[in-house]
């Protein structure tokens, strides 16, 4: 019994959270929560995010609604601020995302409530990249983007709308999550022809090394949307 | 209750005055005591993580191979050389077992892939702790003499550059953290020296301030001591905290200590100004000499559009003198033999042109509520005193005043410093990071007397400056030195001769690389005249068209003399070839039809070079790398061939994929890359 009650101190010794906030009564509702920008970023394991995630409560017209209150969760170790807030006179609510010492995909949850106290939910994606997905940015930035991502800046003009077969971005899992590492390893080092797909896509692999042919498939694997599960090792019995 | 009280202590008495029930009672709580330790060991922290480590493989479906991996008890990694004795494995059991990745919750996660093996680095050169201890508290989180806690993760990258002092790939932050120390010159009051001997060179390239009164005026001087960044954003000058009083003194001593520059003013006629014609011809101009790919000039937007390897121009007509500009504009080496800036050869005309528009670029109120009263030989004295005391000559060049040594600590090991010499703001979190980022983000609050000026550095800032600081450690200097790798220096090389004297003028160096030597903003020229034909070259310095549309840094135009021209063409075509292969191996024209005709099947069909490239723009699209229309009257021959063979042995940092291709293959491709001289469709081909 004494060793129960050890026990139980223990744990709640050890469980104790941080203070929440009071929590803020919302001014109005909407119909509508939607993600302005911020979703989708890289950062790196344990740092602030590089943009602000940025949600938006609009009115069932499309509306922005000041006052709304929205609501951050995520998995353990992903820290926001603040964890809630009232949207802006743009009923724009703005946080601060720091993503947890862990690398891997990392899905938040923002809420609010419309009029009738039904949750108005959105998921949100934020990659945190590790070494080796590091690595596979770099090289995708250097190499890859200029086909592979169609959206053009002024200092970097993509070549997607120039390619009579059209590449597919990285994070379309519909595409990638069908191909297996070895599939990927062989588009990359011998070029789409390889894979019987198109020649448009030249060899790497006497340009890039194993390791950056790696990082780069681990890259593709990390923004990949849906989600890349890989097979068989991670299964778990009833 | 007295007598029962005392009855029951002497029958305890009695009780253990017995000798053989003494004996008892002494053994039986000796073995009690005896049952201490390992029942310490029994509840011990690593114990029960590794319980919970196999249930946690019981229930995936490599559990029979995970569970032949297991080792019980306390593992320990010995590496004598770097002195590591590292205990981690012992509850971070499944560290190695790369099936664990998907694992969340720590410490039973596979570490992530890295180019080091564990046995070889152990965990403590990297992620700091106390690799002996064997409780979270004393691994993680100790904080004794001596002791260091761990390296919280977003910092991680500090570690590979105790041994890495080159930029790597998977290493963003502490290559962009050593820019910064670079670029925002930290490193010309501190200094940092690595243990390959080397030091970081600061590349900020402060102006000397020797004739600063023929450029500006005190007022200037006075607004932008207060704060340069309303005058320029995008300033690498920090911010001094000057009082009212000192801003005014050292502007007074910096006008009184300037010394006057022949020829680095010229009469601007009051005329040049003003009217609408010459504005627009002004930023015509300003275009078409490519000013942008260097400076940067705020939009209307409040973004920041151009290069910055000089300093921005949105608000520069507010600082500099119209008459200086113009002298500037017309050779900057007058005033800054060390400048980075080319000397145009504009015409007269066309520098007045130039000088009414960049002097137009102004923002009154900077300098507008600034009324400084005639400066006193006192005034002027206190205000030398405090250019002294703030160090200012760390950066910039002032006559008579020498650049301190040693003006700031060395900062070569500051990422071991012990947390005991460090003193903490009240309520801050008692880290060394901590202390460093707050340390850069409000230097004056760690004590009135500091010196450290306030930098506008984003919070992404300030972490990659944390991290490249946390690289500096004692171990850097401990390890083995063949881990050392150590960063490419710039060499020193200068080209010679009349053609030297040229290009030091037109400072090619500041935006080409030559022999490792230069910027990077254009293509090296290292191995140019093996690269292209004369005539080209030659047509090219005339008019530099650009091959690649699509950049916006392109080449000005020098408006160069013909002899000049020649000298420079001469000198690149003769001088700047790779030992490689020979220029003239394969002839520049002659190739038989069907070599030309199989080189255009290879082009189009096998190696789909139309991606990227265009040849004939009626029909080709690709503008990754440079346009082809014209490359027969544009490259050598040989350098296609080689080039085809293996790009980056000929161009270290292109992006043109090797294709690993057969001789046979790059000759047709040579054949008809050389065939194309003049624009498909409009030539005679």
């Amino acid at each position: 019994m004494i060793f129960a009650m050890l026990l139980s101190a223990a744990v709640s010794g050890c469980d104790h959270k941080k203070a929440l906030p009071p929590s803020l009564t919302a001014k109005a509702t909407g119909a509508a929560l939607v993600v302005v920008s911020g979703d989708k970023q890289l950062g790196s394991p344990g740092s602030q995010l590089p943009q602000p995630l940025i949600l938006q409560v609009n009115d069932d017209q499309g509306n922005a609604i000041t006052g709304a209150k929205v609501q951050l969760t995520g998995p353990p170790g992903v820290d926001f601020t603040p964890q809630q807030i009232l949207t802006d006179d743009n009923g724009q609510a703005t946080f601060k995302v720091v993503l947890a010492g862990i690398d891997g995909r990392y899905e938040l949850t923002a809420s609010s409530q419309d009029a009738h106290g039904k949750p108005l939910t959105v998921m949100i994606p934020e990659y945190a990249a590790g070494y080796q997905q590091e690595v596979g940015y770099e090289i995708n930035e250097k190499y890859c983007s200029r086909c592979h991502n169609p959206d053009s800046t002024s200092e970097q003009v993509s070549n997607y709308d120039n390619l009579a077969v059209k590449p597919h971005r990285f994070s379309d899992g519909t595409i990638y999550n069908n191909l297996s590492e070895t599939d990927l390893t062989t588009i990359i080092s011998h070029g789409g022809v390889a894979m019987n797909r198109s020649a448009l896509m030249p060899p790497y692999g006497w340009t890039l090394n194993k390791a950056e042919i790696q990082g780069v498939i681990a890259y593709i694997r990390l923004v990949s949307d849906p989600p890349y599960v890989a097979p068989g090792v991670v299964y778990q019995k009833p | 209750m007295q007598t029962n009280n005392k009855s029951s202590f002497s029958s305890l008495k009695t009780f253990l005055c017995d000798p053989f029930r003494m004996f008892g009672v002494v053994s039986v709580l000796l073995l009690l005591l005896l049952t201490v330790a390992p029942a310490k060991d029994y509840f011990s922290q690593w114990r029960s993580y590794q319980r919970q480590y196999l249930n946690l493989i019981r229930n995936r479906s490599n559990a029979v191979t995970l569970l032949r991996h297991f080792q019980g008890g306390i593992q320990q990694i010995w590496i004598p050389q770097l002195g590591v004795i590292d205990r981690c494995q012992t509850c971070h059991v499944g560290v190695t077992e790369s099936s664990l990745s998907d694992v969340k919750e720590q410490p039973f996660r596979a570490h992530p892939p890295i180019p080091h093996k564990l046995t070889e680095f152990g965990c403590v050169v990297c992620h700091r702790g106390q690799g002996a201890a064997t409780t979270v508290s004393e691994a993680h989180h100790s904080k004794m003499a001596g002791e260091e806690p761990i390296l919280p993760m977003r910092y991680i990258e500090a570690s590979c550059g105790q041994c890495h002092h080159e930029p790597l790939e998977g290493t963003p932050k502490l290559n962009r953290g050593r820019l910064l120390l670079a670029r925002y010159g930290c490193v010309n009051c501190h200094a940092i020296n690595l243990p390959d001997g080397s030091t970081i060179q600061a590349t900020d390239n402060p102006p000397p301030l020797t004739h600063i009164a023929d450029k500006t005026t005190r007022e200037w001087i006075y607004a932008w001591l207060k704060d340069p960044t309303s005058y320029s954003a995008s300033s690498t000058m920090p911010n001094f905290l000057f009082s009212d009083a000192d801003a005014s003194d050292i502007s007074a001593f910096l006008i009184a200590n300037s010394t006057s520059q022949p020829g680095d003013s010229m009469a601007y006629p009051a005329t040049a100004s003003g009217s609408a014609s010459d504005s627009s011809a002004g930023a015509v101009l300003y275009g078409e000499s490519f000013c942008a790919s260097c400076h940067a000039t705020q939009n209307a937007a409040g973004n920041l559009v151009g290069g910055d390897l000089g300093p921005e121009l949105t608000n520069v007509g507010t600082k500099v003198k119209p008459g200086w500009l113009m002298a500037w504009l017309k050779d900057p080496h007058t005033y800054d033999p060390t400048t980075k800036m080319p000397q145009y050869r504009w015409t007269e005309q066309q520098l007045q042109t130039l000088t009414a528009y960049v002097a137009s670029k102004t923002d009154p109120d900077f300098v507008a509520n600034v009324h400084l009263q005639p400066a006193t030989q006192a005034q002027i004295a206190h205000g030398k005193k405090l250019v002294i005391e703030y160090g200012c000559a760390s950066c910039h060049e002032i006559t008579g005043i020498p650049k301190p040594d040693n003006f700031a600590p060395d900062l070569s090991r500051v990422g071991s410093k012990p947390l005991v010499q460090l003193i903490f703001l009240p309520g801050m979190e008692q880290s060394l990071p901590a202390y460093l980022a707050e340390k850069i983000r409000r230097p004056r609050a760690f004590g009135p007397s500091l010196h450290m000026p306030k930098y506008s550095f984003t919070s992404s800032q300030i972490e990659d400056l944390t991290t490249a600081l946390l690289s500096f450690t004692n171990r850097s200097f401990t390890l083995p030195p063949n881990l050392q790798i150590p960063a490419v220096q710039d060499t020193n090389y200068r080209p010679a001769g009349h053609a030297g004297q040229l290009m030091a003028n037109i400072n090619c160096l500041s935006c080409h690389r030559i022999n490792g030597n230069g910027g990077t903003m254009a293509p090296d020229l290292s191995w140019e005249g093996s690269s292209v034909q004369k005539p080209w070259l030659d047509a090219f310095l005339k008019n530099p068209n650009t091959l690649r549309p699509t950049l916006i840094r392109r080449m000005p135009k020098f408006n160069l003399t013909d002899s000049e021209r020649t000298v420079l063409t001469n000198y690149i075509m003769t001088v700047y070839q790779t030992p490689a292969f020979e220029r003239d191996e394969m002839p520049l024209s002659g190739y038989s039809p069907d070599l030309v005709e199989k080189g255009r099947q290879l082009f189009y069909s096998k190696y789909a070079c139309q991606s990227c490239h265009m040849v004939n723009p009626n029909q080709d699209k690709g503008y990754i790398g440079p346009t082809l229309t014209t490359v027969g009257a544009r490259l050598n021959a040989a350098w296609i061939f080689h080039y085809l063979k293996d790009p980056q042995a000929m161009r270290p940092e292109t992006i043109e994929p090797n294709q690993h291709m057969s001789d046979e293959d790059a000759r047709a491709l040579t054949a008809f890359l050389m065939a194309q001289k003049t624009i498909s469709g409009q030539g005679a081909k």
